[in-house]
């Protein structure tokens, strides 16, 4: 069950994805934290973020859509208040990233390498609730829209850390192969995909957008297939690690995406109706390969 | 706080819309305090996807919930069959706090508008354990709404009732019975108000416990996706920034909300 992620080693491909498990501490009374394969944080900034209006969460057709806004304290007190705690669990420890500009991801980096008990960091240049906030990518998108930015966005971190870089894509482009290439060209040891999609909902009693920021990312089962698609997409044609995420429930999600071409798997969503989640999903995959006589999880693959 | 499969040991409705729903959860019914909720999955399939969260009506060796149907997750609940089970987590959340009844003689005024009853029944019983007066008020649109009246008066000294139609009890809003009740009731108490119920009744009720000097406490109601504090959903904005309904409250201190 065990497997690599840039310098990471992680005794289960389950990954407990970023925003959607905190600090790790808000699980500790109900879940055995070392049974999940590693644990990304919720994304940092460089200066504590207030996050979007209200409402940010609403429920859709076999998902949700969010829009919180990055809401954090700010790397400072997030090494003050949050890594005591997470230096403890004892298993690997991925810190969410995210800036405003190519500096702000470049001092974090910088910041956070010091810290000894992170494993590695991820890059979140592709949450879709941030937009147009004074970063300079052409037509005012995301990072992860853009493979020049992205590069630079990389490149810049890759200066400053030996840490495992892992790239958060964006499935809100034309082409996610490009973007891919762009970081994996640019150093990153890993590349995640996908963050949310890009959506809306209407209350048509109210005649209002339901959330507060108008749009949000789904996420959940729904967005499965087309997450799915597009991990097989960028796993053919990249040579570093493909971490799968989107819309997994259970271990026979985790395992379509492992068939795909990832690696390992983030879950996400799924954490918030099942606390216990992470560690089910691990197990459920160990009890397949167990089934289908596959010795090795590296052998899992697409007969 | 624990994720338990809960065996229902019934599920009644009881008048209009609602619903009360019996769980056998001991470990959640030794541990919750008045004003704390679980997070309820409806469904095991995946449609309605997350959880719901209910306020925990009553304890009693199991827990009880007291539901609308507001929706589809509260509709498939309310088909739940005696003996059916579901994943209910908690208790969760931070409750009502009790009057200290250390120094001046404590009174608690209750105050619940509609299906706001649900986390009160609970918080009127711990309270006449303590020995402490309490009134209570119940506010709805109409008769068939008012609910839970023969629970408090079990508990509480007083039970007073007002509709908006004035079907039943005194006519108009239960902010307006309020004001009157504080007329006609003594004053010597020191006064805690515990309020449940729509987001205009409880800024009305605080407003009229800020100028009376009466602590207030509100329980909120907000949509909310994990219930631990991680989503981030439910966030509610205060003196000390913003806060979370799920986690720090749903029961906040009225002087600490930016209404």
């Amino acid at each position: 069950m065990n497997v690599k992620i840039g310098k990471i080693k992680l005794k289960n491909p389950v990954m407990a994805a970023s925003g959607t498990f905190g600090y790790a501490q808000e699980f500790e009374k109900l879940v055995n934290l070392k049974g999940i394969g590693a644990i990304i944080t919720k994304t940092i900034t460089l200066n504590p973020k207030v996050g979007n209006p209200m409402p940010r969460i609403c429920e859709t057709a076999g998902g949700m859509l969010n829009a919180i806004g990055l809401q954090n304290e700010g790397v400072d007190k997030f090494i003050k208040e949050k890594m005591p705690y997470l230096s403890k669990i004892g298993t690997p420890i991925i810190v969410s990233i995210s800036g405003n500009n190519i500096d702000e991801f470049f001092i974090l980096a910088r910041r956070l390498d010091k810290i000894k008990s992170i494993s590695g960091l991820e890059l979140n240049i592709s949450c879709p609730n941030i937009r147009g906030e004074g970063w300079s990518v052409k037509g005012g998108g995301l990072v992860a829209q853009d493979s020049k930015a992205t590069y630079e966005v990389v490149k810049a971190v890759r200066k400053v850390t030996g840490k495992t870089i892992i790239t958060k894509l964006s499935p809100n482009v034309t082409d996610i192969i490009e973007i891919a290439k762009a970081s994996e060209n640019a150093g990153s040891d890993a590349v995640s995909l996908v963050n949310t999609f890009l959506g809306m909902a209407i209350d048509i009693n109210t005649r209002k957008p339901k959330l507060g920021n108008i749009t949000g990312g789904l996420s959940g089962p729904c967005i499965k297939p087309i997450a799915l698609r597009m991990v097989y997409e960028v796993s053919k044609n990249i040579n570093i690690p493909v971490i799968g995420a989107g819309g997994i429930m259970n271990a026979d999600d985790a395992v379509e995406f492992m068939l795909a071409g990832a690696v390992a798997v983030q879950v996400g969503t799924a954490n918030f109706i099942d606390p216990g989640v992470c560690g089910k999903i691990a197990k459920g995959i160990e009890d397949y390969l167990k089934k289908h006589k596959i010795d090795r999880i590296q052998d899992l693959g697409l007969t | 706080m624990k994720d338990i499969r809960a065996k229902i040991l019934s599920n009644k409705k009881i008048s209009h819309a609602y619903y009360k729903m019996a769980l056998d959860a001991p470990y959640i019914a030794r541990t919750a305090l008045p004003g704390q909720f679980v997070q309820i999955k409806c469904s095991d399939s995946l449609e309605p996807l997350l959880r719901r969260p209910f306020s925990i009506y009553s304890v009693n060796g199991n827990i009880e919930i007291l539901y609308e149907i507001v929706g589809r997750g509260t509709e498939i609940l309310s088909n739940k069959k005696r003996g059916d089970k579901i994943d209910v987590l908690g208790p969760l959340g931070n409750g009502f706090t009790l009057p200290r009844t250390t120094n001046s003689e404590p009174r608690a005024i209750i105050i619940a508008g509609g299906v706001g009853v649900a986390p009160l029944v609970y918080l009127a019983g711990e309270l006449a354990k303590k020995h402490i007066k309490t009134i209570v008020l119940i506010g709805a649109k109409t008769k068939d709404l008012i609910l839970c009246e023969k629970d408090f008066k079990k508990a509480a000294h007083e039970v007073y009732v007002s509709t908006d139609d004035g079907t039943y009890g005194s006519q108009g809003f239960v902010s307006k019975l309020f004001h009157n009740i504080l007329k006609t009731t003594e004053s010597r108490f020191d006064t805690v108000v515990y309020v449940c119920g729509p987001h205009g009744m409880l800024r009305c009720i605080a407003e009229i416990c800020q100028e009376r000097n009466f602590e207030c406490q509100v329980s909120l109601e907000e949509r909310m996706a994990c219930g631990i504090g991680v989503c981030l959903g439910c966030v509610v904005k205060t003196k000390s920034g913003n806060k979370l309904a799920c986690k720090d409250g749903p029961v906040f201190n009225s002087s600490e909300l930016l209404w």
